[in-house]
Formats: C-alpha cells, structure tokens, sequence
C-alpha cells in the first residue's frame, strides 16, 4: 500500500520536475525579458511542487532516502512522467503549446487532488491549484496571441499544436498500480478528466483561431518508464552533478 | 480567515519581528503572514512557517534566519513546514501592507479584483510611484513568483503588483 502510493506521487511529481527542468533551460534565453521572468517563474512553481512531493515520497520510502535522491539518482527506466514534457524547447510557440497542453490537464488534475484521501498530497493540490491557474492563464493567452497573431506565428503555433498532440492521450492512461489509488480514494481517475480536457482545449483553440487537431494516432509510454529519445538528455543534465560528486551539497 | 488563527506566543514576538523577507526587506515574517505557530518547550523553540508560493526559495532562508535569531538569544529552535491551510494574501498584516506600498509593491486587491486587472479589464491597481490608476499589466509574472509586473501610463514608471492569492 505505502509502496503503491510512493509510486503514485512519482508519477505525478515527476511531470511537474521533468517540464521544471525543460523550462530552467530557457532561463536568460526567454524572447523577451517578460516571458524569459514567466517561464523561470513557471519552472519554479513545478520544481516547488516536486519538492514538496518528493519529501513525502522520501518520508514514506522510510529508508535513507531523501528528496534529492529521488529526484536525481533514478535509471530513465523509474522516471514516470509522460512523454509530452519531456519534449524539446524547439521554438516559443512549441513551448507554449507544450506548456498549454499540460496546463489544462495539470489544473483539472489537480482540483480533483485536492479531494485525495491522502492529507498531504491534498494539502499540496489546494496549495498548487493557485499557481497553476495562473500558469493556465498565462499559456491560454499566448496561445490565443500567437495564433491569432501574423500569419507566421499562426503557422508556427498551429504546426506546434499538431505536432504535440499524439501526446496528449496520454495523460488520461491509467496504470495498474493508478488503478489501486483511484479506487482507494487517494489518486484521481484521470479518465473522467478527458472530456473536460478536449473541450478546454477546443475552446481555446477556436479562440486563437486554429484548428483542432485531427490525428487519431496517439503515443505513450512514459507512465510505464518508456521514453523518448529526449529524456537522456535531459536526465544527463540535471542528474550531472549528483552523479560526478555523488552527495555534493551546496 | 485572518492571521489571528496563528497561534504565537506573545513573548516570541520581538524576536521573531527582527527576522523579514529576503526578498521584501521592509516585510517581516509576522507581517507577511507566513508564521503559523510560534511556541516555546522545554526550552526550545516550535515553529511552523507556510510557504507563500510553493518553490519560493525565500522559505529556506527564512527558515534559517529564524533559527539564527532565536539562536542570538540562546535558543534553539526547530522549524517545520506546513502546507495546509494554504497562505493567502489575507494574511498579509494591514501593517504589512501599507510597508509594501511605500516599498514601491502595490499590495493585493481582493479577489474579484485581482481576476479583472490580470485579465487587463479594469484600471484599478494604483501607481504606487505617482498614485494614478491609469495602469496596465506587462506580465502576469514579476522580479518574483508572487508578483505582477506594471506600468504606469501617467508616470511611464514600471512597478510590482503583488498578486491575490486565495
Ligand atoms: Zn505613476
């Protein structure tokens, strides 16, 4: 049971560190300073969440372990988070889709967490469905700016959106292990989350004057510890300095 | 939902009125709402601090400047992270608030307010350099997690709005 539930906050704390570390990437790279600021503060948000999981996790795992080992001494094959965050930083508009995408699941998630059995992952929902709304605010903006902006940034954003959207099925996956959760109490039946999801998404989508995606073709895998070629990288960096001076504290 | 529901000891107060935020100097942790309990026993200190924003990385050193306090007056104190109940804005003191103004912050609208001005549909946060309310939002995201960046359009001068939080 403890074990079940220490796998559960992985899956969830894990989105929030893996799309934390993927925005950090474009601290002092932003367009402009305004967007640069709202990323960092964006990532912040997620690494402050992850933080506040991992203890728990730490906590529950009952050994040793501490909030820095869970987060940086894991082979790819224990990382839980779904493939659309670990996606590259390709150009703005790809970040901001990247980030709309999760942004309105992360909230729907989340206000269904807040309702957990569990008192601290409920705690950290009521705590985290704030910043995520802002998060939601600040992402459905640019998405209806850059859509319905030039020709070129509609081009950009609308190819961004078509691109991520095979990894949007994902997020409404259940696992055995999400299964014994949900039917505790503690986890949120992610399933009864897609309807509102996809017609969010539409809304917005139609707002910013771009089209809904189409593609019935859908990947997954990073629930299962199964990722894209991108995770290597990204788990090569952040993992970089735990691994060459192991326990290093600063 | 005040900041009378913390539970501080009324003789750790001086103590704990030395210690502010790293980030909003003027503001000290009772100011900012942030101490939750503050008890002495058995000669040690308890306190439990809320975090306003959940990677605030004030919260680390607050909590180590907490522990330096008390230590100056021979005290050892034990400090503990709360989540639950969530900060709020609300908590600010009026006190603090009024601090915040004059530090160049515009503090917190309520609610209803808040949602109309982030959406830029409504003039309302006052220029806290020249008083005007012919403002707007540049970003939703300011010099830190809890604040908003804003410009005057009287003053043409930039400034922090610190952002409701229920
Ligand atoms: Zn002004």
């Amino acid at each position: 049971m403890k074990k079940n539930v220490y796998q559960y906050i992985l899956s969830i704390a894990d989105n929030s560190l893996i799309l934390g570390q993927r925005l950090g990437e474009l601290c002092g790279h932003g367009p402009n300073l305004e967007t640069d600021i709202a990323l960092t503060n964006i990532s912040l948000d997620l690494l402050g969440q992850t933080r506040s999981y991992f203890q728990y996790a730490a906590l529950l795992a009952g050994d040793d372990k501490t909030e820095d080992d869970i987060a940086f001494i894991r082979i790819e094959r224990e990382y839980r988070s779904i493939l659309l965050v670990e996606q590259p930083n390709t150009h703005f508009g790809y970040v901001i889709a990247r980030q709309f995408l999760f942004d309105v699941y992360h909230l729907l998630f989340m206000e269904k967490l807040q309702f957990s059995k569990d008192e601290t992952l409920s705690a950290i929902a009521k705590k985290g469905i704030k910043e995520v709304s802002y998060h939601e605010r600040f992402s459905s903006d640019w998405v209806k700016r850059l859509g319905d902006g030039t020709e070129v940034s509609k081009l950009k954003m609308q190819e961004a959106i078509n691109d991520l959207w095979r990894y949007t099925d994902e997020m409404f996956h259940v696992s055995a292990s999400d299964k014994a959760m949900i039917s505790e109490g503690i986890g949120v039946d992610v399933v009864a989350l897609k309807e509102r999801y996809y017609a969010k998404v539409t809304e917005v989508l139609s707002d910013a004057m771009l089209e809904v995606p189409e593609g019935k073709y859908f990947q997954k895998g990073g629930k299962e510890g199964i990722h894209t070629e991108h995770m290597g990288y990204i788990l090569s960096d952040l993992q970089y300095m735990q691994r060459s001076y192991p326990n290093m504290k600063w | 939902m005040k900041a009378a529901l913390a539970h501080i000891e009324e003789h750790l107060i001086a103590t704990l009125e030395t210690v502010s935020d790293p980030e909003i100097p003027v503001l000290t942790v009772l100011d900012l709402g942030v101490i939750r309990e503050a008890t002495e026993k058995n000669g040690q200190i308890h306190i439990k601090l809320t975090p306003t924003y959940s990677g605030c990385p004030a919260m680390d050193v607050i909590g180590d400047d907490l522990e330096t306090a008390f230590a100056k007056i021979g005290m050892t104190t034990k400090v503990q992270l709360v989540l639950a109940p969530a900060w709020t804005t609300d908590w600010i003191s009026e006190g603090g608030k009024r601090k915040m103004e004059e530090y160049g912050i515009a503090s917190p609208l309520d609610e209803t307010g808040d949602k109309e001005v982030l959406l830029g549909n409504a003039k309302i946060v006052k220029c806290t350099n020249c008083g005007s309310r012919n403002t707007h939002l540049v970003s939703q995201f300011g010099s830190t997690a809890c604040k908003a960046l804003f410009k005057c359009d009287a003053c043409l001068e930039p400034f922090d709005y610190f952002k409701c939080l229920k």
